[in-house]
């Protein structure tokens, strides 16, 4: 005990922080494979419907998507609360479908035409009019392969249920 | 020359961490995770010289499913709820009137079809119809036909349908698909209930 340690006020020596930007790299990487950039602003609201036999959407070249539903609440003063179909950033009316659809297919590689697949992104509340009308122009633009997207639900009883 | 002797001096990598940071902010930013899922279907071509002769298909081989604009199922003349769809589905398409599928196991009902090869599921919604009652009977139908498929493939595999990997046991899953052959048909919708 003959040793009296003597408090240096030396300070701390500093954390190593030289693995940090591995690390936020390492997070960056992970974000960049994992993730896909945000197609669109949606205008419309959408609360897909729920199903249990889905498949994923493999290539996202490949997937044009037509999203319908009403206008969010800050484009109601302006558009209502009618149900509306939008196309890339802006609403378009029914007309606007055969155009859209051809200059996408255009817009695609010559091999990959014939594969090109058409997302309907609707609301569960629209009602099957706008889709009916939709497929139908669809079909005049010779896309015939679609999905309804969907959402897996959480259990079985959340399919039944009257409010799905 | 002693000047080349002299070593460089270290690149300071301090900053390194605040341009990876960067980056990573405006990718969290700028993407979104979510898979598109959904159900995948195909419409029919729109061809009037396909469409004047229809082959004749009979009564029974036909199951009608309408949906009313306050989103009601009407299946084969009797009012239905949507959890029961499924099995009634099932119950049809496997039915086997004729004899001639070894592997169904339905009741062979002389009211119902014939085989699955022949059962026709026709569906037909009016414009008033939600779409989220649209997808949960599309839904039952596909589940039906998957349903009858697995129930398939572990008899003659021994393995699960859904299972199976698209890639290597292409051969099989086309043979189960074929076995079940789905058959959904939709009308234009009608416009009664506005």
């Amino acid at each position: 005990m003959a040793v009296i340690k003597k408090k240096k006020d030396k300070a701390l020596p500093a954390v190593n922080t030289s693995a940090l930007p591995d690390i936020v790299f390492m997070l960056l990487f992970f974000f960049m494979v994992a993730t896909v950039m945000r197609e669109v602003d949606l205008k419309v609201s959408v609360n897909k419907p729920q199903a249990t036999e889905i498949q994923k959407l493999e290539r996202k070249s490949l997937v044009t998507y037509i999203y319908a539903g009403s206008p969010r609440q800050k484009y109601q003063d302006k558009f209502g609360k009618t149900p509306r179909i939008q196309l890339n950033d802006a609403f378009a009316s029914i007309d606007d479908l055969q155009p859209f659809v051809i200059q996408e297919r255009e817009a695609k590689a010559e091999e990959d035409r014939p594969m090109m697949t058409m997302s309907i992104k609707a609301d569960k509340s629209v009602k099957m009019g706008l889709i009916s009308d939709i497929k139908l122009e669809l079909r005049k633009a010779q896309a015939y392969k679609i999905n309804y997207s969907s959402l897996q639900p959480k259990n079985a009883e959340a399919l039944y249920s009257a409010d799905n | 020359m002693a000047r080349n002797k002299r070593a460089i001096p270290e690149i300071n990598a301090g900053s390194m961490a605040d341009i990876a940071f960067l980056l990573l902010i405006f990718y969290l930013v700028t993407t979104t995770m979510d898979t598109d899922k959904g159900i995948n279907r195909k419409l029919p071509p729109i061809d009037d010289e396909l469409v004047q002769d229809p082959p004749p298909i009979k009564e029974r081989n036909i199951f009608t499913v309408l949906v009313n604009s306050n989103d009601q199922l009407l299946v084969e003349d009797e009012y239905l709820e949507i959890s029961e769809l499924r099995a009634k589905a099932m119950e049809f398409i496997d039915n086997n009137g004729d004899g001639s599928c070894e592997f169904c196991k339905g009741y062979g009902v002389s009211t119902s079809s014939d085989n699955p090869d022949k059962a026709v599921i026709s569906l037909q919604n009016d414009r008033g119809t939600s779409y989220g009652m649209y997808v949960k009977v599309q839904n039952e139908l596909v589940a039906a036909y998957e349903d009858l498929r697995e129930r398939y493939a572990e008899e003659e595999y021994g393995r699960s349908y859904r299972g199976m990997d698209p890639e290597e046991d292409e051969e099989i899953i086309k043979e189960i698909k074929n076995a079940y052959q789905q058959k959904i048909s939709e009308a234009e919708p009608l416009n009664i209930g506005g």
